[in-house]
């Protein structure tokens, strides 16, 4: 089994992408599947679910998003494979923007839509700077000049990449990115692997549910902000 | 597939002597470089708070300075496209196409047929590269060759910039700084020159004059159309153009054209307008998922084409003389003849 991570901003596009690579992949007689990483609430297992796609959702609640995710990868794929599934693909919005769901020797992929700006990807963090593929949508609906701009700045941050792009709703682009899914790594072990980045060291009052503002309150690792005052070059 | 962390360069120490290093500290909010002259020497110089909280280590660094400044290169233009061919697929009902088809640079090629015949999956086999993969099971050849697999999964390969209708500037910039920015990743030698020529060619084919500082965002249909055209024809590396309805934006469509032509791009129209359809040197007519026929326009087509381009022009007039107030109240043969023909 291929196990493939997506992770990218919320309402990027993730999962319509999913959704059309997938379906390829169904149409040549894979088994596919998926898992949804979420904190409060998803309800996109029910859309993979109507495409005949299995699919789990995690909600994370009131624990770290990434610490979850990484505490609970190994019993999805052991799930993934019960079912005897070709590919899985794990989905998750890289929440923070520190983190990132990516591991050593599986497919990476992180998702961004051109109208969240061409600073987005400066700003995003490890989720595209650990990717091996960027997929880039909502592109049908800016121009190519900003399309060519938004590619440089994702090359700014990661070069080694492959990068497309993708409509999510017509599905252009996306039997691209399912001959990349069916070539990804198979069966690279779980247990005893990395992360690709490690997730942040805060362990704080507010980690544990502490919500009184105060210094008093402040335990733990703690950063402050650095302010520089007038007058004091 | 590569682990973009495992490449082994943690024990490189990169220069740190030019420009685009300080652009890289200055983006990422780094400390400046001051006097150390390799990315080691300025690492082991700052704090060590610096060194343990501000989310960075010595390999993330040579990896993201590494990206910074390779950016320019994975974004260079490949060499230049000579010719295109497509080689026959099937239609709908899987019998054979009838042509197969060669374009070459400064070509104008229009595509015609109703909705559903297959126009869009023709000009997808094109962006794709499809290489007998796709549903048609078209081949695409660049230069009488298979091109580069690579190249097919990696947006930079893809040889197509797309210009439709629906597409807008959603950048929160003024005209100039915008096509300075994209003037800028390409790399080009001279940034200031290629913006001015997108400007002045833009402003030449839209109907009402803007300046480059008029926001992007601010500027009519027409006006980003023009834009947007002219950027395609200078500053995008792509040789081929693929114009999907942009007919009543309000643009000059027979400069747009030219501005392709003299800069050797192939052109793709997918139009019903008829100025636009008979400007091609060939026409395209898709059917059943299939190409039916390729018609080359006959001399009558051709001086057909030069009356509505008068047309054209006496229209434009129209309206830009409704936009300053006036009225269109001379006999209609007044107000189709006049000197515009």
């Amino acid at each position: 089994m291929k196990l493939v991570t997506v992770a990218g901003p919320p309402s990027s596009g993730k999962t319509a992408v999913i959704l059309k690579s997938l379906a390829h992949l169904q149409r040549e007689g894979r088994r596919v599947g998926v898992v949804k990483f979420d904190c409060l609430s998803s309800h996109d297992a029910d859309l993979f679910r109507k495409a005949d796609i299995p699919a789990l959702t995690g909600l994370s609640g009131n624990f770290c998003p990434d610490h979850y995710f990484i505490t609970n990868i190994e019993d999805c794929a052991a799930w993934g494979r019960r079912l005897e599934l070709d590919v899985l693909v794990s989905e998750s919005a890289g929440l923070c923007n520190r983190c990132a769901p990516h591991i050593r020797g599986h497919l990476a992929v992180c998702v961004l839509d051109h109208l969240s700006g061409v600073h987005t990807p400066r700003k995003i963090g490890p989720m595209l700077k650990t990717a091996d593929l960027v997929l880039v949508t909502k592109g049908d609906i800016v121009s190519q000049a900003e399309r060519e701009v938004f590619a440089f700045r994702v090359r700014q941050v990661n070069v080694k990449a492959r990068l497309l792009f993708v409509n999510g709703i017509t599905g252009q682009g996306s039997w691209e990115v399912s001959r990349l899914w069916d070539s990804a790594p198979d069966d690279a072990p779980l247990t005893g692997g990395r992360l690709r980045f490690s997730v942040p060291a805060a362990v704080c009052s507010y980690c544990l549910g502490e919500t009184e503002i105060g210094e008093d309150h402040q335990h733990g690792t703690v950063r402050k902000i650095q302010i520089e005052e007038a007058g004091h070059v | 597939m590569s682990d973009a962390f495992a490449l082994g360069q943690a024990a490189a120490d990169p220069p740190l002597n030019d420009s685009r290093c300080d652009e890289f500290l200055l983006l990422n909010r780094l400390p400046a470089r001051a006097a150390h002259r390799t990315l080691r020497a300025w690492w082991e110089a700052q704090t060590w708070d610096f060194r343990t909280e501000s989310g960075w280590d010595y390999e993330r660094l040579v990896d993201g300075l590494a990206a910074f400044i390779g950016a320019h290169a994975a974004v260079a233009d490949g060499a230049p496209l000579h010719s295109l061919e497509i080689l026959r697929g099937l239609d709908k009902s899987g019998q054979p196409e009838k042509f197969d088809l060669l374009f070459e640079p400064g070509d104008v090629v229009c595509i015609v047929g109703p909705t559903g015949a297959g126009k869009s999956r023709f000009l997808a086999d094109i962006e794709c590269l499809a290489q007998g993969d796709t549903p048609t099971g078209r081949v695409v050849r660049l230069d009488g060759q298979a091109p580069d697999p690579e190249s097919r999964f990696t947006g930079e390969g893809k040889i197509v910039a797309q210009i439709t209708q629906n597409m807008n500037f959603v950048m929160d910039l003024a005209v100039a700084d915008f096509l300075r920015m994209h003037a800028e990743s390409r790399a080009l030698a001279a940034p200031e020159s290629a913006m001015q020529r997108v400007l002045d060619a833009a402003i030449r084919m839209a109907g009402e004059p803007f300046g480059p500082e008029t926001p992007l965002t601010q500027l009519s249909g027409g006006q980003s159309r023009a834009l947007m055209i002219a950027d395609a024809a200078f500053l995008s590396p792509k040789p081929v153009v693929l114009i999907d309805e942009i007919e009543n934006a309000g643009v000059d469509r027979t400069r747009a054209l030219e501005f392709f032509v003299d800069q050797g791009k192939i052109v793709l129209l997918s139009t019903h307008d008829p100025l636009l359809a008979l400007s091609g040197a060939r026409r395209l007519v898709i059917r059943n998922g299939a190409v039916q026929q390729v018609i080359e326009p006959s001399p009558q087509e051709e001086a057909n084409r030069l009356r509505l381009a008068a047309l054209d022009r006496r229209l434009a007039c129209m309206r830009e003389r409704l936009r300053l107030g006036e009225r269109l109240d001379e006999p209609w043969e007044t107000l189709l003849g006049g000197s515009a023909t």
